[in-house]
């Protein structure tokens, strides 16, 4: 499966150099995605999840970088590709779905325009089946009326059919690999359930692989095959999806699935991890989630934990370190 | 109804008109009439001493207007508002109403923007109590403040710090601190955990719960989070394009909802238990609340509306789980009865 995989990223280290020495917000992760699987990224705010899609699509604002590590896209290396041949890679290969559907889409133009516009850029099409396609497209995603619409303005439509425009412009160049990030945080739980089953639905029709960035649990249930959980800029656990879901193993995950409150189980007290996550620049040592562990040891306060083979999944966690004799 | 049952806060027929009407010579210009956004539009409601309400729906339908109103951010266009049997409205003087309103305060959904930036944390949680005049004894309100940040899990030496340096949890924590400074009763709060991530969410209403318990508070709490709603909650109304469309017992209302939209809510909520559960995706979004449909606002996206849904405004009546809901199918039985999901 490792040699199909569509997004191979290897050890990718994102830094923010700054007067007061290096903010690292991507430590050394690895991870891979087949095609038409979803892998799903969570993680709390400042856990680097989005940073690690902006260096995906090679969108780190300056003077952020990558720093290490290498990300290939169906065997070719694109971390180190000059900023036009990026571009091209970028809508072609790799489509992109963000958090606002307002500020993803151009005020000024027709959603027709900008369809085409895409399509145009990438595919050897002419205008008039470019146009085609851009009504097809709309009416794919759900658009009631798409010859009438795509004449329209981004204003003129509502915030859950603007997102989905915005996953017919992602979807325009026929992309091997969707980086969605938050695509339903801005919505209402009535469209999120729309949109999540559209997404899953189209990519499964057009064999892309997604990589799907959110801080909520709900929507990596009900759509991703695996998940990423990161910490501090390092993915704690990564693994298919029901096991991290159900049977977390890293206490981080574990803490923050007890912390979600669900309808139906009546809690007098949810279960909570005390503190915060740590800034950027005071990451402690060790394991840098071991302040807020119940279940630190001293290793976890010295030395750095790597990703360990745990049935299905991969967890940097030292409870489960061979020589600790598996989980005390 | 024993005395024991009264209601703390009372709501009747409350109404928020705002007006999005163009300027007056652009109206002739174009021959445009009047526009009237009807924000809320009548609503009932009682709260109980030391309850939890909570107010649920999408965005633009209302609830922050109705916490808005309550706290006297606005004026209501219709309606009253009473508390312990005393109309807000009908107060004669201001003195009285500034005695009254002392024994409410608000928490708001975002901890970045609700915290003065240049003020240190110790003066802003001081704030309510010398705004009301509650004490003017220097070292008083320091004794007070420094117990207050150690209630909500911060410590007094915080207090010298300014709000840049705290996380958006602590932040929330420091909102809180202020929010109780007055020694109010009743808590209005507005999303408060929503700009937060999980864990932090669970560190707060875990301290609100503990607060509520500690101090007797009474809550008002509006949320679109309907797990976090189902956990804070005695009672939820849930409401849609300015009307509350059900209010029933939590427990209830997750457990046995009447109304469609209700149902539809809860179905929208992702499954973390994967139980795989089929769900039936609800087909549109809410309408222009400018121009609101006819009879039930609900019914372009009802699957069980018929002509009666589409002319009459229902009204709230007892359903079967013990609370109100305001929809025809209910009423006449016309719809099967929806229990569902509770997995212990």
């Amino acid at each position: 499966m490792a040699e199909a995989s569509i997004l191979e990223v290897k050890n990718l280290r994102v830094e923010f150099p700054t007067r007061r020495g290096n903010l690292v917000a991507v430590d050394d992760i690895s991870f891979s995605i087949a095609p038409g699987e979803v892998l799903g990224v969570v993680g709390e705010s400042g856990a680097g999840k989005s940073m690690t899609g902006a260096a995906v699509i090679g969108l780190i604002e300056p003077p952020g970088r990558i720093a290490g590590g290498s990300i290939s896209l169906s065997g070719r290396r694109i971390d180190d590709l000059p900023y036009e041949e990026m571009r091209k890679v970028r809508g072609r290969e790799i489509g992109a779905i963000f958090q606002d559907p307002l500020t993803s889409l151009n005020p000024l133009y027709t959603i027709g325009r900008q369809l085409t516009e895409t399509i145009l850029t990438h595919l050897p099409v002419s205008q008039a089946e470019a146009q085609q396609r851009a009504v097809g497209l709309l009416r794919e995603v759900g658009i009631p009326a798409a010859e009438k619409r795509i004449d329209h303005y981004p204003h003129q439509f509502s915030g859950g059919m603007r997102q989905r425009v915005v996953i017919a412009l992602a979807l325009a160049a026929n992309p091997k690999l969707i980086i969605a990030d938050e695509p339903t945080t801005a919505l209402d739980v009535s469209i999120q359930a729309q949109i999540i089953a559209l997404i899953k639905k189209l990519c499964r029709e057009h064999g892309a692989a997604v990589m799907l960035v959110t801080h909520d649990m709900g929507v990596i249930a009900e759509t991703a095959d695996r998940v990423a959980v990161m910490y501090a800029g390092r993915i704690a656990e990564i693994g298919p999806v029901r096991d991290v879901i159900k049977a977390a193993r890293h206490p981080y995950t574990d803490g923050l699935m007890a912390s979600i409150p669900k309808v139906g189980r009546t809690e007098a007290r949810l279960a909570q991890i005390d503190g915060a996550m740590p800034r950027l620049n005071a990451i402690p040592r060790g394991c840098a989630f071991n302040p807020r562990c119940t279940r630190a040891f001293d290793r976890c306060r010295a030395e750095r934990p790597e990703p360990m083979r745990v049935g299905n999944s991969d967890v940097a966690c030292w409870l489960y370190d061979a020589g600790q004799g598996g989980p005390r | 109804m024993s005395a024991a049952d009264a209601p703390y806060i009372e709501v009747r027929g409350l109404a928020r008109h705002f007006d999005v009407s163009k300027p007056l010579l652009n109206r002739v210009i174009e021959g445009q009439p009047r526009l009237i956004l009807k924000a809320v539009d009548g609503i009932d409601f009682a709260i109980r001493k030391g309850e939890t309400l909570s107010l649920v729906g999408e965005s633009g339908c209302g609830k922050s207007t109705v916490a808005r109103l309550i706290v006297g951010l606005y004026r209501p266009t219709r309606g009253q508002i009473l508390f312990e049997g005393t109309d807000m409205g009908g107060l004669a003087t201001r003195a009285e109403e500034r005695a009254l309103r002392k024994r409410f305060q608000m928490i708001f959904q975002d901890p970045y923007a609700s915290l003065n930036p240049r003020w240190r944390v110790a003066d802003i949680v001081a704030e309510p109590i010398r705004a009301h005049r509650l004490s003017s004894d220097a070292a008083e309100i320091r004794r007070r403040v420094d117990e207050l940040l150690r209630q909500v899990g911060l410590s007094p030496a915080d207090g010298e710090k300014f709000p840049h340096e705290f996380s958006g949890g602590q932040r929330q924590r420091i909102s809180i601190a202020r929010a109780l400074s007055s020694n109010p009763e009743f808590l209005v709060c507005d999303e408060p955990t929503s700009a937060l991530d999980v864990s932090v969410q669970a560190q707060i209403l875990n301290l609100m719960k503990d607060l509520q318990r500690e101090l007797g508070l009474t809550y008002l709490f509006i949320s679109h989070n309907l797990a976090v709603v189902f956990h804070i909650s005695d009672r939820v109304g849930v409401m849609y394009l300015g009307r509350l469309v059900e209010v029933a017992d939590a427990r209830a209302l997750f457990e046995n909802p009447q109304h469609p939209y209700t149902r539809m809510l809860l179905d929208a909520i992702p499954d973390l238990d994967m139980t795989g559960r089929a769900r039936t995706p609800v087909a549109g979004e809410v309408p222009n609340p400018l121009d609101p449909p006819k009879g039930c606002a609900f019914n372009p996206r009802c699957p069980f509306a018929n002509d009666r849904c589409r002319t009459e405004r229902p009204e709230l009546r007892p359903v079967a789980n013990g609370g109100v809901a305001a929809c025809h199918a209910v009423e006449e039985g016309r719809l099967a009865a929806a229990p569902r999901l509770a997995p212990a």
